[in-house]
């Protein structure tokens, strides 16, 4: 007699892990997700880590986010301080605010490590999703189908900055109220709308007493839930996509070559993860990070030499330092117009992010490219857009030391009004140069490459013949090396249909596609095209003696071709 | 007496002595040797003459024969003793080169002839005495009240814990952090070369013990580890990408480069 309906004994579990999964398997049918997701099979590079070191961040910075919310007191209210912190903060006016920040890094047990590490994951945080985009910017990663992904990060590149920002003006300190001090300025700047939008954000006049409490809102639930939620849409797409790989013999468009998430992806995942928080931690713990004890609470009148934001906020501390005060604040009919804060803090930021948002559609256009990659590119191979990362980081570089100016000052004895000239003429010389250069690089780079494909690597070894001539011979290269350099596409410009038909009316929207066909050019002029099979065996003719030995390992490469000379 | 004889040709016996008759003779030294000469006293005649000839013969060139100035140099008729310990003692002059600031150097004079010159100055015109050692006592002052002082009148040159400070056209505010008491006193009283003058009126004595104070608390360190030079965010956004990416970017090679 048997009432037995789940499966037959034989397949029951038996351990207790075994049991626990089947129990929930069974009122959650999981098992086939989880089957699904051990078996997703992922590329192997490091590079691929950078993403995850960014998301880890983010848990570390969730975690002792959560701790110090514990502790903060977001208020504005004044009191006098009396507390286990430094001697020099004893007795003094300052916010509940300030005064917690205080009280969370002194009298807090693990307090101050806990600040400390979260401050310090912020600044890793930014850095590896810059690194991160940058991966994805010079591989082409951004590619169909990942437009909307890379659109995505660009929002949590933006999210990021803006936690950054609101956290670090939540002490209440010095240092950061002059941050806050710039933003007022800033807000103030934009036409017609500025001090209107100056009395909504601080609640009245500049600081009042609201800022730190909407910043503390801010900072503690929205732009946190903003980028919960957006890093799910992009684990999500990424996941959907699949995982794009470096190009390599066997690897296509259709399929992945990795190793399967289970166990390999997950121990490396987990010992990633345990590596970002130990670096972290031991960041933390030994390094100091933003004492604002030695700036003291924050009061409008000081401000200390050396004032600056934290690194990925520099940017817009340089365009500020490097634009000329004299004659670009502008009154029209009594109402003024700072161009001197629009232009450095609103134009060029804007210009910035316009370029990131709009890249990757920018360049499909001018490719006339609707095909799918999931193969990376080489950023040799994509010289124009390897320049054109290169000269925005250029540029982007160039404002952060603007706005490190000072310090370059002292620390190399330099003038400091030399050093801001200097660096008027590099914004806009640099990214040109970092282009133009890096262009020839990439260029010279695929010659090279086709050198290589076309005779083979150098062995150093020389050989006299009878008729007493030397040559070196060359080893060709094997079929892995050899299809990375030449598997891949080297676009065209665009090719438009003629101004007028074939009666000789003028075609409507000739001059719009003539004008991308320019820009297409601007991109695609200068090629080098991948070795075909037809030049590879007409150098292998040609160099035939060259390969006296090592001819009979590869012999469908070397065949009669009559052209042999083509390429010389 | 017996037991001491007995140990008379240990082998360690030799080496014990001779460390006896150092130690004593170091001992007698000690007691004996001439104490050094405290240049704390009212200047004398002698001095004023001796600072004189100092003065010709390493100053006179810029600041004029009888320190009343030139086109190069100003006039020290007025500046007194302080200003001179300042310059000399830190060894901004006798100046090295001209240049945007005279930077600071291993003092050219010693202590004594430090002392002849500001004797001789100080005979020229009243001017700012050398602060007493009650008066730059650190130890005495408040450093809450020094902090808040140092913030208002100092932190937008010197940095927020005196770590130092770019000026206009190469010069610059140099670190605090090795600069001794008196010296930042002096600093305080006389305003040498791009420092605005802090005289008693405006920053009491009283006051520049505690902005003495809170100076000489910043070298305790950091409470949260290394300091990285109290630079604020600039080195502190150096150092996440050096140490944290740097470190990350490694560990994720070291990973990747394992075999799965």
């Amino acid at each position: 007699m048997s009432t037995d309906t789940s499966p037959s004994a034989a397949d029951a579990p038996t351990t207790p892990a075994g049991k626990a999964a089947d129990y929930l398997d069974q009122r959650t049918s999981v098992g086939g997700a989880v089957k699904e997701f051990a078996r997703k099979v992922f590329p192997d590079h490091w590079s691929f880590m950078l993403g995850e070191m960014a998301l880890f961040s983010f848990v570390v910075l969730l975690l002792t986010g959560v701790f110090l919310t514990m502790f903060f007191d977001p208020s504005m209210a004044l009191i006098e301080y009396h507390g286990d912190g430094p001697e020099a903060m004893q007795g003094q006016l300052m916010s509940v605010a300030f005064a917690s920040t205080l009280d969370l890094s002194f009298e807090v047990r693990g307090g101050l490590l806990m600040r400390q590490i979260h401050h310090w994951a912020a600044l890793v945080f930014m850095a590896s999703i810059v690194v991160h985009m940058m991966r994805v910017f010079f591989t082409g990663a951004f590619r169909k189908p990942r437009e909307i992904n890379w659109l995505v990060g660009t929002v949590l590149m933006i999210l990021g900055l803006a936690a950054g920002f609101s956290g670090y003006s939540l002490p209440d300190d010095v240092l950061s109220g002059n941050g806050l001090r710039i933003t007022d300025g800033v807000v103030k700047s934009l036409p017609i709308i500025g001090s209107y939008l100056s009395y909504f954000v601080f609640g009245g006049e500049f600081p009042g007493e609201h800022i730190i409490p909407r910043l503390f809102t801010v900072h503690i639930l929205l732009v946190p839930a903003l980028i919960l939620a957006l890093i799910g849409v992009h684990l999500f797409l990424m996941v959907l996509h699949k995982h794009t790989q470096y190009p390599g013999g066997g690897r296509t468009h259709k399929n992945v070559v990795g190793y399967p998430l289970f166990p390999v992806y997950i121990a490396k995942m987990g010992g990633n993860f345990f590596i970002v928080f130990g670096i972290l931690a031991l960041m933390g713990a030994t390094m100091s990070i933003n004492n604002v004890w030695n700036y003291g609470p924050y009061d409008p009148s000081p401000i200390g030499a050396g004032a600056q934001p934290d690194w990925y906020m520099l940017f817009l501390e340089g365009s500020l330092r490097l634009m000329p005060g004299a004659g670009t604040e502008w009154v029209i009919f009594g109402y003024t117009l700072s161009l001197n804060v629009l232009i450095p803090a609103v134009v060029i930021p804007g210009l910035l992010f316009t370029f990131l948002f709009v890249y990757p559609f920018l360049e499909a256009r001018v490719t006339g490219d609707k095909r799918e990659h999931h193969v990376l590119d080489r950023p040799r191979n994509v010289p124009v857009r390897t320049g054109l990362g290169v000269a925005f980081l250029t540029a982007f570089v160039i404002l952060a030391l603007a706005g490190s100016n000072d310090l370059i000052a002292t620390h190399f004895a330099m003038s400091l009004n030399q050093i801001t000239w200097a660096f008027r003429i590099l914004f806009f010389v640099g990214p040109v140069l970092g282009f133009w250069i890096t262009k020839r690089i990439c260029l010279g780079l695929q010659r090279k490459d086709r050198e290589l494909v076309l005779h083979g690597h150098e062995t150093g070894r020389i050989v006299r013949f009878a008729n007493g001539e030397y040559i070196e011979v060359h080893r060709p290269l094997d079929e892995q090396e050899r299809w990375l350099r030449v598997n891949y596409d080297a676009h065209k410009p665009l090719e438009i249909e003629p101004a007028t038909d074939a009666r000789g009316v003028k075609r409507p929207g000739y001059k719009k596609d003539k004008r991308w066909q320019k820009l297409s050019r601007f991109f695609y002029e200068d090629r080098v095209e991948p070795v075909t099979p037809a030049e590879l065996a007409a150098a292998h003719s040609h160099g035939e003696h060259d390969e006296v030995e090592s001819a009979q390992h590869s012999p469908e490469l070397v065949s009669g071709a009559e052209n042999a000379d083509r390429e010389h | 007496m017996k037991a001491l004889a007995a140990r008379r040709h240990h082998r360690a016996a030799p080496v014990v002595l001779l460390l006896l008759a150092l130690l004593v003779t170091g001992g007698l030294y000690a007691v004996l040797a001439p104490s050094p000469a405290t240049a704390e006293t009212a200047s004398t005649a002698t001095d004023v003459e001796e600072g004189h000839r100092l003065f010709q013969a390493n100053c006179a060139t810029c600041h004029g024969p009888n320190a009343e100035g030139t086109p190069e140099a100003p006039s020290l008729v007025g500046v007194g003793a302080a200003a001179v310990d300042f310059q000399v003692s830190t060894g901004r002059m006798p100046m090295q080169m001209s240049g945007p600031q005279a930077a600071a150097k291993p003092p050219q004079m010693n202590p004594e002839q430090t002392a002849q010159l500001a004797a001789y100055i100080a005979s020229l015109g009243a001017g700012p005495a050398i602060p007493t050692e009650e008066q730059v006592d650190a130890s005495l002052g408040d450093s809450a009240n020094g902090a808040l002082l140092f913030r208002t009148n100092c932190a937008m040159c010197h940095n927020a814990v005196g770590a130092g400070g770019a000026l206009s056209e190469g010069k610059w505010a140099p670190p605090l952090d090795d600069v001794s008491e008196q010296n930042l006193y002096q600093a305080m009283l006389t305003g040498p070369q791009s420092m605005p003058v802090f005289n008693d009126a405006n920053i009491t004595p009283d006051e520049k013990r505690d902005v003495i104070a809170y100076i000489v608390e910043q070298r305790d360190g950091s409470a949260g580890g290394i300091s990285l030079g109290s630079l604020g965010p600039v080195s502190e956004g150096l150092w996440a990408w050096v140490v944290g990416l740097g470190l990350m970017i490694g560990a994720a090679v070291w990973i990747g480069a394992k075999s799965s």
